[in-house]
């Protein structure tokens, strides 16, 4: 598809209408496409103004239910300090603008999931887990703004969702983002792994249909990044066909 | 188009709503409670509106907002207005309920019966927000009835815009072409600014 073809996606893609494989090759040229990353904004508040033009009344109930939530759900930690997701002013979205954007199309094909895992585990593993998240977000942050990152996404095979690959040579890492991938059985997650020339290395756990994850070890020589459904522990070799693979190209 | 008169955009009308997420961001359950109020009637209306089913949407809607409150660190007020980024994502997360393959065939089953009547709008107790829906009709009718249908079944209805062109039986640049252009021109009637 020529870019001028994909521009006029903007609308579809804005209106969540394109599949995932069309929706994975619209966001890579939204990486090089500043406008289009602007158009796509309007095309969201335009469409929330169509969305929030049907509000109706909701049931108390559904706040009581909602707000006694709350406590079981582990919210993500807030950004804080000088981490390089910080402090992105409009001054630095122009000067950085096809990198940032790219950022936000992520952020956006993640649909704004948590970074790293939100496992819901026990209540005293939090703080330590809280400070491990940080560090990771906050590398992760650092992938999507590095001035060589790239990016590549797959369709799940078979399914529905999205994987989309994000790597920088200069940082030497790579990070992964799921958009509605299949549904996680019980007792099992997602496991990532770099592709060595057909050798799969382990590259971190992703126990959810959506999310992002920065992977576990440096890039090195590796040819992709392959997807694969583990027992809920991992595994140190894939256990099945994976359901993604994608090139670093 | 200079007759339109411009109204406030929701995110406008609510001034604190990107201030309230920093707060839910940290934990506030008293900020999330006065956001709620705020987001959760359009959040329900529009997950309805794509879904129809009201007890599926209710269960949709109490996912997204706890989607807000987990994910209230995201948001980045120099991105956009806080409305639409809670908007954005209760219409992906009704998208992909829809979309799920026990969904979508409970669809096909409706959308032969009832391709295009409105299902759930007339019914629904729509009381806030009468001027804001009055305008979006008033802008929406603006369009050519192509851009409108493409645009309201690929939004209001959650398809895809593959199945919006068999829908309509339009060729699908067609179909992606209107979405835009009809986009562009609901986005200048409703006075969305860059």
């Amino acid at each position: 598809m020529s870019a001028a073809d994909l521009h006029t996606l903007t609308g579809a893609y804005a209106a969540h209408a394109l599949d995932p494989a069309e929706a994975a090759e619209f966001e890579r040229h939204l990486a090089r496409c500043p406008a289009c990353a602007q158009e796509v904004a309007e095309f969201t508040a335009t469409l929330a103004r169509l969305g929030a033009a049907e509000a109706v009344v909701p049931p108390a109930a559904l706040k009581d239910r909602v707000m006694a939530a709350l406590p079981t759900v582990r919210q993500d930690p807030p950004q804080t300090g000088a981490g390089p997701a910080a402090g992105r002013s409009r001054g630095r979205w122009r000067r950085h603008g096809p990198t940032l954007a790219l950022a936000a199309c992520l952020a956006a094909a993640a649909g704004f999931g948590g970074l790293a895992v939100q496992q819901h585990r026990q209540a005293d593993e939090a703080r330590a887990r809280a400070a491990a998240l940080q560090q990771r977000q906050d590398a992760f942050a650092d992938l999507l703004t590095a001035p060589d990152a790239r990016s590549a996404a797959a369709a799940a095979a078979g399914g529905s969702g999205l994987g989309t690959v994000v790597w920088s040579e200069s940082r030497g890492r790579a990070g992964f983002l799921a958009s509605g991938l299949p549904a996680l059985a019980d007792g099992t997650t997602y496991e990532l792994w770099f592709n060595d020339s057909g050798t799969m290395r382990p590259a971190g756990l992703l126990p959810r249909s959506d999310g992002a994850l920065l992977l576990t070890g440096p890039v090195d020589a590796a040819k992709g990044v392959g997807v694969t459904v583990e027992p809920a522990a991992g595994s140190l070799h894939p256990s099945g066909a994976p359901i993604m693979l994608i090139p670093f190209a | 188009m200079s007759t339109v008169a411009h109204l406030p955009d929701p995110g406008r009308r609510h001034p604190d709503l990107g201030r309230l997420l920093g707060r839910v961001a940290l934990g506030d359950q008293d900020a999330f409670s006065q956001l709620y109020d705020a987001v959760a009637g359009p959040v329900l209306g529009l997950v309805r509106r794509v879904l129809r089913d009201p007890a599926q949407s209710e269960e949709v809607a109490q996912e997204v907002l706890l989607e807000v409150w987990r994910t209230a660190a995201r948001y980045r007020p120099e991105r956009g207005e806080a409305m639409p980024w809670v908007l954005t994502i209760a219409h992906r997360r009704a998208v992909d309920r829809v979309r799920s393959a026990q969904a979508a065939a409970d669809r096909d089953r409706q959308v032969a019966a009832a391709s295009h009547a409105p299902v759930f709008d007339e019914v629904a107790e729509q009381v806030e927000g009468r001027l804001e829906r009055e305008q979006v009709r008033r802008c929406l009718k603006r369009l050519t009835e192509l851009q409108r249908e493409s645009l309201t079944l690929a939004y209001y209805r959650g398809y895809s815009y593959p199945e919006v062109a068999e829908l309509l039986g339009a060729p699908l640049g067609t179909v992606k072409t209107r979405m835009r252009d009809g986009l562009i021109r609901l986005r200048d009637c409703l006075g969305v600014g860059a």
